[in-house]
Parts: structure tokens; sequence; C-alpha cells
């Protein structure tokens, strides 16, 4: 087992690891915890993938951002109240139902394209100098933040412009939904 | 050399995961994060293809939904605030308005 597959196995078995500590767990905590395990491990599966600056991104948003502002939800929310939550809920057995229908389909389909993919040259990877490299008015720049972003302000421009609006429309309406108070219902 | 299908069937189990945890649990804020869980798996399928073909658009998708992502997450945990404050609750059960 080349070292590179090794690493890929161990980084699996930490993200579903991770995955399952979100579903099984009864505080909401301890599920934030497993969560975070989650997406290091998955920051560390881009890295595998010869995508670097993703992984960075990955650990700066995800992990420090978005994890930081679950738990200060959850601080601010009262967890005691939640442990009447029911471990297996009624909707459970359906739900692992569909999960394992859901599993069954996609698996099914993937099977018979990797199959697919295998006999034909697709099967093969691509030279990951490519993911690492850009060329700069004849002169290639290496790294794989600099092809990223050189792809992100040239090709993707318009895009990039519509994502910054997008997260200001969404900082604005947070601010919106966390400073009102609404009356109370019943 | 990680073969492409590797990956492939490591973004089928989290998806999967998402939905099964999205589908079980009742806390509003757990709900959320088995959402990440899923978009997570979407980011690991667009890396995988993006090293399989040699093409850096999948990385660039990648970013793109982890921006969604975050917006997602500000906009969702600001209603949980506001539902706790209106309910005093984060139980999905007990936003039963619209008879979901």
């Amino acid at each position: 087992m080349s070292a590179a597959l090794f690493l890929f196995w161990f980084l699996a078995a930490l993200v579903v690891i991770g995955a399952i500590g979100v579903v099984v767990m009864r505080q909401p905590v301890h599920s934030a915890l497993f969560l975070l395990l989650s997406f290091l491990a998955v920051a560390g599966l881009f890295v595998l993938a010869h995508g670097e600056f993703l992984a960075a991104v990955q650990i700066l948003v995800y992990a420090g951002g978005i994890m930081v502002l679950f738990l200060f939800t959850i601080m601010l929310v009262n967890v005691r109240r939640q442990e009447r939550e029911p471990f297996i809920h009624r909707q459970a057995g359906v739900a692992v139902l569909v999960g394992l229908a859901l599993y069954a389909l996609l698996g099914g389909l993937l099977v018979g394209e990797v199959r697919r993919l295998v006999a034909t040259d697709a099967g093969a990877a691509a030279d990951p100098a490519k993911l690492a490299s850009v060329v700069i008015g004849g002169a290639t720049v290496a790294g794989n933040s600099q092809a990223v972003g050189w792809s992100l302000y040239r090709e993707y421009f318009l895009p990039f412009e519509i994502a910054s609006v997008f997260l200001l429309v969404a900082m604005i309406g947070a601010v919106v939904l966390g400073k009102r108070t609404m009356e109370k219902v019943d | 050399m990680v073969p492409l299908s590797h990956y492939l069937g490591l973004s089928l189990l989290l998806f999967v995961l998402g939905v099964v945890g999205v589908l079980v649990r009742r806390n509003l804020l757990t709900v959320l994060m088995a959402i990440e869980l899923m978009l997570n798996a979407v980011n690991l399928n667009l890396m995988a293809f993006s090293r399989q073909l040699g093409d850096l658009n999948g990385q660039v998708f990648a970013v793109f939904v982890i921006a969604v992502a975050a917006g997602e997450a500000a906009i969702g945990l600001a209603i949980i605030i506001s539902l706790f404050r209106l309910k005093n609750s984060v139980n999905l059960d007990d936003a039963a308005e619209m008879k979901g």
C-alpha cells in the first residue's frame, strides 16, 4: 500500500467517524466537535487531491468561521432544554431506510460508472502539475493558489463578484434576523 | 496514487450520512450541521474530479460552494436564534405553524 493510499484511508476513516458522530451525538456541542474533526480530515483529503489552496480555505472558512458561528449559537440557545429530545425519533426508521435506499441507488450508479471509466483511458489520473501551475503572459508560474486565483479572477470574474454580493446580502440578512425582536406566539 | 472510485465512494457515504442526519435529528442545530456534511461531500467530489481530469474548474467551483455554505450557515443560524426567541426551543417539531 502506497503512502498516499494509506493516508487516504486514514483520513477517510476520520471523515466517516466525524460524520457518524455528528448524527448520533445527543448534545449539539459534541456534534459540533465531531463536525470539526470531519472538516479537518476533508481538508487533508483536499491536499491529497492536489488542492492545497482549497484545503487552506476549508480550514479557514469551515473549521474557523462556520464552526465558531455554530459554537456561538449553541451557547446562545439554552442547551439544557434539548435533553427532552428522544434519541430514537419516530421518524428514524424511515430515515435510515431512505438513507440505505439512496446509498444503494447512488452506489449502483457509481459502480457501473467506475467500471466504464476503468475500461477506457479516462481511468488514469491526469498530470498533477496541471493543477499546480499557470501560464501568465507566457511565463509559467508555479503554485496551486496562483492557478486557482488566476482562474477565479479571469474566467470566473462575474460569478466571483456575484458571490461577494451574495455574501453581503447574507451578512445583512443575518444582522436583521438576529436583531429583530419578535412578539411571542402562544 | 488514490483511485477516483475511492474518493467517490467516500463522498457518497458522507452525503448519505448527511441525509440521514437531516432526517433523524430534530435539533435544528444538528440538522444544519448535517447539511454542512452534505456540502462537504459535494466539495470532495469536485476535488476528486478536478484531480482526475487535471482541470482547475472543479477547484474554483468548490470555492463557490464554500462561499454559499458560509452564507447558508450565517442565515440558518440567525433563523435558529430568531426561532429560539419566538418559541424558546430549537426543536423542529415545535416549529409546525405550517403543519409541516
